[in-house]
């Protein structure tokens, strides 16, 4: 192993730290869903695709700047995780069922993908794309920096949110008791309804970032989960600075990690800090 | 004329008449041909596998137009094994027990050959297939490649690209070699290692990455840092497109580069791929054009790929490889002039089979010929055939930055 030059370690650190904010931009709705809503909402990896898929057509075909598609997706996507939020309440659906029934929701999504666009490779070709700028030695892309700065926004916002505002903290109350929550005349079905708003808009948001970065293919979905997963956990459930830290923590370790030795040790590092930090971290029960 | 020469004319016609109907009437009553494959229609390898899907409808409605195979049509059943491997293992029992196929063709990828062909022996069938990337696994002896590659690719294949190298402008003497661990993919990067260092290139970066890596940014910054002549690039899919982003996006433009399994469409269209290397098998230029049947299939491939929504219609490799692996099988089966299995191995084994790639023999260990891998390049905005010079697209040649 060789010690790499400090130009070499600095980019790695920030590549890592641009894909650990989209980690935890994408493990924001999935963490708050299953901390707060107790439902544990793999169909938000689908989503997440589909809204990239719609940035992609309404960019490459309508023409759109892939930002201004953000103004149709986000309410769309917020519509769609109302819709599958009333229909989980509707069956009482458990949070394990949960896991199953959001499971074949996104082989439908992957489907429905692979039927309308095909399961061949998608790339938006955007005014962004190829935009970055140089701060000495190193070089800052646009598109992950746009997506570092709406994970840090909506992260900090959401985070904001949940402390202060009258419609955060009765969603706090009811994730920690729900009935006595509701005993102090907290609505649990209009609260429950408008989280999983938010988190479809969420996964909207992510999509466009992926859409941004990344060439698309349904098959993809599930090659974020993992990571996501292991993010949202080391973060905390229902936490909203959770996700994007402890992604940012998986995405520089194994970035770094990348720099210094063989890139296939990566995800061995970084989950071998998961399972250390969830040891030892203080609290556990 | 007589009448009786009239009575003969008119009994001929009839007998004529009758001969043809009889015929027409034999090959309408008699069940088709059923041939049965998987493909991965879904999951993973779909995009890949759906220009095998349309290449199969292809060939069996040509196959069909011409008459069939012994006067009889033929069927086509394809199961999808959503890019499992073990699903494929499951689905070839199904149709050899269950749809009682009298024929196999082979599913995509390697993962799922192996699968079908363990089930291929367990029932002694042919099995013909597109592309299998790991020839010292093939030790069935009743399984045919189309995939060229030759019996030691890990050695004949770097060869070639060394060789091309060695006859550009500009000859490489460092290589980085950075390479994905997907199977078929990873022995042929470890053997770029060998051959270089037996060609005295000085290797100064050495990278491994898991399959399914998202993050491509600290080995772009590695590449750049160990500043090669050459990078040989063991990518599979969409890693390559991945990887010459992810070095855009920190300003640093490869010397020359090599992808060894790249998505074609997305690598040609891709601005960033310029003067980027891969090998093929078939390109739409001649001399491969020249192939008897290769320009109708071409003419048809382009319109029926526009139709399934596949974004690059052109063919190469894929469609090629797919569209030889139903010459061989069709070559067997007329040749053998039976279904019988071990009669339809014997004589592709003895004979080998023109088709549009050239002449394939199945004489050598594992049933591989020759290597037929030829070094293709990306020129404006299209796969272009470079080495050897009598493969080379008119007026071609390697290009350097």
């Amino acid at each position: 192993m060789t010690f790499p030059s400090a130009t070499l370690l600095a980019q790695s650190a920030l590549s890592g730290l641009f894909i650990g904010s989209l980690y935890g931009l994408l493990g924001l709705g999935v963490g708050l869903s299953w901390g707060l809503l107790h439902i544990i909402n793999l169909a938000h990896f689908g989503f997440a695709f589909l809204a990239a898929y719609v940035c992609y057509q309404l960019a490459s075909v309508g023409g759109m700047d892939p930002l201004l598609t953000l103004a149709i997706i986000v309410p769309a996507f917020f519509l769609l995780g109302v819709a599958v939020q009333w229909l989980l309440a509707r069956f009482s659906v458990s949070p394990l069922n949960s896991l199953l029934a959001t499971f074949g929701l996104t082989a439908i999504i992957e489907a429905g993908i692979q039927a309308e666009w095909t399961a061949d490779f998608r790339k938006l070709e955007s005014v962004y794309a190829g935009q970055k700028f140089r701060i000495g030695e190193l070089f800052v892309p646009v598109p992950e920096l746009i997506t570092l700065s709406f994970a840090l926004a909506l992260s900090s916002g959401l985070w904001a949110a949940m402390r202060y505002t009258d419609l955060g903290r009765p969603m706090r109350a009811l994730a920690e008791d729900a009935p006595i929550a509701a005993a102090f005349g907290i609505n649990r079905r209009a609260h429950g309804l408008m989280l999983a708003g938010a988190c479809g808009a969420l996964a909207g948001v992510a999509g466009v970032c992926l859409a941004l970065s990344f060439t698309l293919t349904p098959s993809q979905i599930y090659a974020w989960v993992g990571v996501v997963f292991a993010a949202v956990m080391l973060g905390g459930l229902g936490s909203a600075l959770g996700p994007l830290t402890a992604g940012v923590v998986i995405g520089v370790s194994e970035a770094v990690t990348m720099a210094f030795a063989s890139p296939s040790w990566a995800p061995m590092v970084s989950f071998t800090l998961l399972i250390a930090l969830l040891l030892l971290r203080p609290g556990r029960s | 004329m007589t009448t009786v020469q009239r009575m003969a004319r008119w009994v001929g016609a009839a007998i004529c008449a009758l001969a043809a109907t009889s015929g027409v009437w034999a090959q309408g009553t008699q069940p088709p041909i059923r041939i049965g494959s998987t493909l991965a229609l879904t999951g993973a390898l779909a995009s890949t596998s759906l220009v095998h899907k349309v290449v199969g409808e292809i060939y069996v409605e040509q196959l069909n137009k011409r008459g069939g195979l012994l006067g009889r049509q033929v069927e086509w059943i394809v199961k999808d094994d959503q890019s499992k491997p073990d699903l494929a293992r499951t689905l070839y029992e199904q149709l050899i027990t269950v749809d009682k196929v009298d024929l196999l063709m082979g599913p995509y990828a390697t993962g799922a050959i192996l699968s079908a062909m363990g089930v291929a022996q367990r029932y002694n069938k042919v099995l013909v297939h597109h592309t299998f990337g790991i020839p010292s696994l093939a030790k069935y002896e009743m399984q045919f490649p189309a995939w060229s590659l030759g019996p030691d690719p890990a050695n004949t294949v770097p060869t070639t690209v060394f060789n091309a190298l060695a006859a550009s402008p500009k000859p490489p003497k460092t290589i980085a070699v950075v390479t994905s661990k997907f199977p078929s993919v990873h022995f042929m990067s470890l053997g770029a290692r060998e051959v270089a260092k037996k060609r005295g290139l000085t290797e100064v970066l050495f990278l491994e990455w898991d399959f399914g890596n998202l993050d491509y940014g600290p080995i772009a910054a590695r590449i750049k840092d160990a500043k090669p002549d050459f990078i040989w690039v063991g990518a599979i899919g969409l890693e390559g497109n991945q990887l010459l982003e992810a070095m855009s996006k920190i300003d640093y433009t490869p010397q020359e580069h090599f992808y060894m399994y790249p998505a074609p469409g997305p690598m040609s269209k891709s601005p960033l791929a310029k003067n980027a290397l891969s090998m093929t098998l078939f390109e739409e230029h001649p001399p491969f054009t020249s192939a008897p049947g290769a320009a109708e299939f071409i003419a048809l491939y382009h319109g029926r790929a526009a139709k399934a929504g596949i974004p690059d219609t052109s063919v190469e490799v894929q469609a090629a490889t797919s569209y030889t692996a139903w010459q061989i099988l069709e070559a067997g089966v007329r040749g053998a002039n039976s279904l019988d299995d071990k009669a339809i191995a014997a004589w592709i084994k003895k004979n080998g089979v023109d088709t549009i790639q050239g002449h394939l023999r199945f004489d050598g260990p594992n049933n591989y010929g020759d290597d037929l891998m030829r070094v293709k390049q990306v020129q404006n905005g299209r796969w272009v055939t470079v080495y050897p010079k009598e493969y080379a697209a008119p007026g071609a040649t390697l290009q350097v930055q």
